[in-house]
């Protein structure tokens, strides 16, 4: 198949495997971050993780959305699913992601939790349906705001009174910033978001690269994209550089996708954000502006108090940087498993805690 | 539109006349057309085989399919896999108050057109109607019997390192069908089911070199794999390259993130043959029309760690896990 196979190439593959090896063969013990979610489906799908040398290892980083969303908001979206005249409208990987007692999957028989690939499916839906409230889940990152966008965008055009858009969406630059600035990080490089930088460019990345020290690589989804940006990062470790590279500028450009930018720009604006297993992180969420107060579920509807139980003793957040492992945790294994995961770690199941989980079993 | 009511399962005239005129129309057997309380079977074997599964899916109507057909080519398969050529079917139906007479007349001509194509009776059935929401449409029950291959021994217990791995066709067809059908997502590709009986495919291939088959229906290829591997205690490795798949379905599965390796199939088996075999048994699979994508796909390993191990086409290594749950499309 076109633009896949060809970065599935198994003869270059191996030339690049031959050449990290050869690289990294004088480091010491090396962490990368393959921020994106994206990154971690493609490295444990592709099998790259076991095929690297021992000393570069590669930590998952926050960057899988629905792993980061919070508890307290999966309860509440299930709450709306229960109220009389509301669908809940949903990305179908927020399914499966546990709140305090149940998911949006347990919710689903009663049909009134629906799977889209577009929020623009559930604006049209509302359009048809105006006897029916409309609730989409807004998650995801800058790659998907711009979508969550139009859709409002819609929405107001078409002067829909019954769709409202349940913001749960974060920008990736702050948390990224908040890991790279703990001094007991142990991160030598990140490999950034391929279609997060297709958004928002390169320069969001400089900063981190300079005051943090960090090589920063942009990298493509694709077995060969991750194997070049591995190979990249370690180079820069090598040469002790730390500077933004593209390796993905068959798709992203310096200056991001300005249009996209723009609309993000018109509909949302910036606020502080809790993410799952991290805890708050200043101006990294987005809410809707007050010219689209019309289509914020949270302003329009009465939501039920929500009880949402504390998971005291989750270290995700020292796990995402690297400081430690899931080993160190109290609740790893025990409260905390693939069938009952407490941090993002745990619920994204290519998550650094899963897969220990996974391969002690 | 002519509509199936409560009426018709309260044993009535109402429902006399669904049976004559729909069932016995198009089912006609000597054994279903006795109309008795049980139907009288005779069969020469020494051994039989004896199966169970049930039918609940949506939509009704699929490219490449229904409910009617898959309900006896699930049965059929289940039969044939086990080594036994599937004979005797029972049939039961329960539906919906309301549910239209057209699609249970459709429904009941697949299940004839299928029955013909695997050479198998509906010897006897059961129709019942609920009320309105109760269930959803129709379900349907089959159960068949079937005779057991002479001197042919299909064992999870037969398997030993070194066998290898064979799949019949291309995988993923039905569930990337069952997908696009639901129209939930917007894709305008049409991908036909390969909901077919396998019976007489496997009694074109059946040897004494097939060790033991299965067909990967709900959880797939690597969900059946990982059975295999569970309850014959070695590890089996299967290579990525190897293995068949619709360009179509492959390219449905790379926009929505999921893995065909755990997408469905209605009309595939996996054997796990001796090595020696392997050659011979390919190639008669590929002369019959099911099997003209079969591929060798793997070997079962030395190890008894359990576990499928998938080696990528970009050369990296991947262990294949049972799946948690069905899949959903990924926003990332």
């Amino acid at each position: 198949m076109k633009y896949i196979d060809e970065f599935r190439n198994l003869d270059i593959a191996k030339k690049l495997y031959r050449l990290i090896n050869k690289e990294a063969k004088d480091l010491c013990q090396v962490n990368f971050m393959e921020v994106c979610g994206t990154h971690t489906m493609a490295v444990e799908r592709f099998g790259i993780r076991r095929l690297l040398p021992e000393n570069v290892r590669l930590i998952s980083g926050p960057g899988c959305p629905v792993c980061v969303t919070p508890k307290n908001y999966i309860d509440k979206a299930i709450a709306l699913a229960a109220i009389d005249d509301i669908i809940v409208f949903s990305f179908g990987d927020m399914l499966k992601v546990p709140g305090t007692d149940s998911s949006l999957l347990k919710q689903r028989p009663s049909g009134k939790v629906k799977i889209v690939y577009s929020a623009m499916d559930a604006a049209m839906f509302a359009e048809n349906n105006k006897d029916k409230k409309i609730v989409f889940l807004g998650i995801g990152f800058e790659t998907t705001v711009p979508t969550v966008a139009a859709s409002i965008k819609y929405a107001k055009k078409k002067r829909l009174k019954n769709f409202f858009v349940y913001s749960g969406h974060k920008i990736m630059p702050p948390a990224m910033k908040l890991l790279a600035g703990d001094e007991r990080v142990n991160i030598k490089g990140f490999l950034c978001p391929a279609h997060v930088s297709a958004i928002i460019g390169i320069k969001s990345y400089n900063e981190i690269s300079r005051k943090y020290n960090i090589p920063c690589v942009i990298a493509g989804f694709e077995p060969l994209d991750i194997l070049q940006s591995i190979l990249m990062l370690v180079r820069q470790v090598k040469l002790n550089m730390a500077k933004v590279e593209n390796q993905y500028n068959r798709v992203v450009k310096a200056q991001g996708n300005v249009k996209a930018l723009h609309l993000i720009d018109e509909v949302f604006s910036v606020n502080d954000s809790e993410w799952r297993g991290i805890g708050v992180i200043l101006k990294s969420g987005l809410i809707l502006k007050k010219s689209y107060a019309d289509f914020d579920a949270e302003k329009n509807i009465d939501f039920p108090y929500i009880k949402t139980s504390v998971d005291k003793g989750c270290i995700c957040g020292s796990v995402l940087k690297g400081i430690k492992t899931p080993l160190d945790c109290k609740l790893f294994s025990k409260k905390c498993n693939p069938s009952n995961p407490h941090g993002a770690c745990m619920v994204s199941s290519e998550g650094t805690c899963a897969a220990y989980y996974r391969y002690r079993k | 539109m002519k509509t199936i009511t409560l009426s018709h399962g309260s044993g009535g005239i109402l429902m006399h006349d669904l049976i004559k005129d729909l069932f016995i129309k198009n089912l006609d057997n000597p054994f279903l057309n006795k109309l008795g309380d049980a139907a009288f079977i005779k069969s020469e074997a020494k051994k039989l085989a004896y199966t169970t599964d049930s039918f609940v899916i949506k939509p009704l109507f699929f490219p490449g399919g229904d409910i009617g057909k898959l309900s006896v080519c699930g049965t059929v398969n289940d039969l044939a896999v086990s080594g036994a050529m599937p004979k005797y079917l029972s049939c039961g139906m329960i539906l919906e108050d309301g549910f239209s007479y057209a699609s249970l007349e459709k429904i009941t001509i697949s299940i004839r057109d299928t029955c013909k194509a695997a050479g198998v009776n509906i010897v006897t059935g059961d129709f019942k109607v609920v009320e309105k929401g109760a269930i959803d449409g129709i379900f349907i029950n089959t159960s068949g019997i079937g005779e057991v291959f002479k001197n042919q021994e299909i064992a999870i217990s037969r398997i030993k390192p070194g066998d290898k791995i064979i799949i019949s066709g291309t995988i993923g067809d039905h569930a990337a069908s069952i997908l696009l059908a639901r129209e939930e997502l917007k894709f305008k590709a049409r991908i036909s089911s390969d909901c077919s009986p396998l019976n007489k495919f496997v009694s074109s291939i059946i040897c004494r070199g097939i060790k033991f088959m299965r067909d990967p229906t709900r959880g797939g290829l690597a969900t059946t794999l990982n059975e295999i591997s569970l309850a014959s205690g070695y590890n089996i490795a299967i290579e990525e390259k190897n293995i068949p798949i619709k360009k179509s379905v492959r390219a449905l599965c790379e926009i929505l993130g999921f893995d065909p390796l755990y997408m469905a199939n209605e009309g595939k088996l996996i054997a796990i043959v001796s090595k020696d075999y392997a050659g011979s048994i390919l190639s008669k699979m590929k002369k019959h029309s099911l099997g003209k994508n079969a591929r060798i796909i793997g070997v079962v390993g030395k190890e008894k760690d359990k576990r499928v191990y998938l080696k990528t086409q970009s050369g990296g290594l991947r262990i294949l896990d049972m799946i948690t749950g069905e899949q959903f499309p990924r926003i990332c």
